[in-house]
């Protein structure tokens, strides 16, 4: 909330990743993810995990915005690692009663906390560093050939764009409803009743909200002649440079090795 | 008898990202008990941060804090400072969320544990303070009302919690010129009569000039100036240099007085400046 940077937002900036054409970075993100879940064994992961800290890096931002991103979702890496630690069969290195600690176990949960936590890095890269505005023009851009099969791509991207935009929005509203309603008492008290009172508190209200929001930013892209892909033109015509090549053409080699070492190795 | 007294409150927003923000910058401030306390300020010069504090909503990054005499730091104590002060939060309209106005002003007075009765002659008293009708509006969905009903509705609603202090962040904006006096009117009444302790952030001089026993100014965080309407609206420069202005009245003697007119600048009502014009005119 306001007391950190929440995930999905953008942050603007200068450097190689911001420069990036949105397309590349699409690409990129979904070659680095696919080469973080395929990676089977340490030297894939150590390729994996290179390129991620290498696009970290080249991201220019400070490392504390990606690690309060990790920080939002410890509960998911946590579970997810005490789940495989616990319930893996194998070599039992530590037992506390029914709970067994094993060596397969150990391993599988590192592995797991891992894979989520490059997962979560690599996709909240493109958000920090792709504007909103030129994020729908790449994903416009690379679904516009399924345009030909009925698939709205101008409509489909908007309402992503609209969507993500809207996440901080309703965060910050969020929290202003949780102090409002906890200045009246919301949430005092151990009874699940009043639990139950504070969360209908707060989501009555969060979505009479969001409607309404939505219909004022309906009403203001009418107001504007909004209507829809066709015919429009870009302001920024999208160009692929001699970076974004770079950038694909790494991105891709590291998918082709990780794949070509479970071939071989897994 | 201080009620809330604040010492070197700073406030930092997003400590070491680049979104970090200095909302409030080692303010010191001391509010007494039964006064009407005004605070005025630019838009982003920490009014609403400030406010925030009064009832434990937010924390301070450094500094003291405290309001009736609990400390903020008092984790234990501060959990029930919502029952002394409440907190009237900006577009109050939208946190209603019952399904039945009676029901939204009657959370607050359910939450502190009243009974059925007591609950029921607290939300028709503050829903009358409001200049609602309970019989017509208590029984309606809260989504069929006006915004500006609404807004009273919401206001009731803390109002109904008998606070020892009420803190209202722009409670009039947007407001009708007749709705807003009612309910400047009626925070008054509370203060007079009640002996509560009202804090009110506003952006319209007028009100503050006229309801306000004392106002400090915020600027980028930090106090500008502090004491009665009369002596902060004398100093025009300043308030404008930091984006305010004075009263209506107020600007009228100003504008006279450089036009090499004698007359009083720190005029606060209209009654008081056709006084200064009929004297001027007497001449």
């Amino acid at each position: 909330m306001l007391s950190g940077v929440t995930f999905g937002q953008f942050i603007p900036g200068d450097s190689l990743l911001h420069r990036l054409d949105p397309r590349t970075k699409v690409a990129g993100v979904l070659f680095a993810a696919v080469s973080v879940l395929a990676a089977s064994e340490w030297r894939g992961f150590i390729l994996a995990a290179g390129l991620t800290v290498a696009a970290v890096a080249l991201s220019g931002l400070s490392v504390r915005i990606f690690l309060g991103g990790l920080r939002a979702l410890w509960f998911l890496l946590a579970l997810s690692f005490l789940i495989q630690l616990l319930l893996t069969p194998g070599e039992i290195l530590l037992s506390l009663g029914p709970l067994k600690v094993t060596r397969e176990g150990l391993e599988a949960g590192g592995l797991i906390f891992l894979r989520l936590a490059l997962l979560i890095l690599v996709a909240s890269l493109l958000t920090l560093t792709t504007s909103p505005v030129n994020l729908t023009a790449g994903l416009e851009k690379i679904l516009s050939p399924l345009g030909r099969l009925g698939l709205p791509a101008h409509e489909l991207a908007m309402m992503m764009t609209i969507a993500l935009r809207f996440i901080p929005i309703l965060l910050e509203e969020a929290e202003i409803l949780v102090k409002a309603q906890r200045s009246r008492g919301a949430g005092s008290g151990r009874a699940p009743a009043r639990w139950i009172k504070f969360l209908l508190a707060l989501f009555v209200p969060l979505f009479a909200g969001a409607l309404r929001r939505a219909e004022d930013l309906a009403v203001a892209m009418e107001a504007r002649c909004y209507r829809g892909g066709a015919g429009r033109t870009r302001m920024m015509v999208l160009k692929l440079g001699a970076s974004d090549y770079a950038v694909l053409g790494v991105t891709m080699a590291v998918l082709a090795g990780i794949l070509a070492l479970r071939r071989c190795c897994g | 008898m201080f009620i809330i007294k604040i010492e070197n409150l700073s406030r930092i927003y997003s400590p070491g990202t680049p979104f970090e923000v200095v909302s409030l910058d080692n303010l010191s401030l001391e509010i007494e008990e039964g006064e009407f306390f005004a605070v005025i300020g630019a838009s982003g010069s920490g009014k609403t941060t400030l406010i925030q504090h009064f009832n434990g909503t937010l924390l301070p990054t450094c500094g003291k804090v405290q309001v009736c005499g609990i400390d903020l730091a008092d984790k234990k104590r501060r959990r029930n400072l919502w029952r002394k002060v409440g907190l009237v939060f900006q577009q109050p309209g939208h946190q209603l969320f019952e399904e039945t106005v009676f029901d939204d002003v009657a959370f607050g007075p359910r939450n502190l544990g009243l009974d059925r009765a007591a609950v029921g002659e607290r939300v028709r008293e503050s829903l009358r303070l409001v200049g609602l009708d309970p019989g017509a509006v208590g029984g309606l969905s809260p989504l069929t009302l006006s915004e500006g009903m609404r807004r009273r509705a919401a206001i009731a609603g803390v109002l109904a919690m008998r606070p020892e202090v009420l803190v209202l962040d722009e409670p009039a904006a947007g407001l009708d010129p007749r709705g807003r006096e009612q309910l400047m009117e009626c925070f008054e009444r509370l203060r007079a009569g009640r002996k509560m302790t009202v804090v009110l952030v506003s952006h319209s001089m007028e009100d503050v000039a006229r309801l306000a026993g004392r106002v400090a100014v915020l600027h980028r965080g930090r106090l500008l100036m502090e004491g009665s309407p009369r002596e902060v609206f004398s100093r025009a420069g300043e308030l404008r240099a930091a984006g305010l202005d004075v009263p209506a009245p107020a600007a009228l003697m100003h504008m006279l007085r450089s036009a090499g007119r004698k007359v009083r600048t720190d005029v606060l009502t209209n009654a008081e400046a056709e006084e200064e014009i009929a004297r001027l005119l007497s001449r």
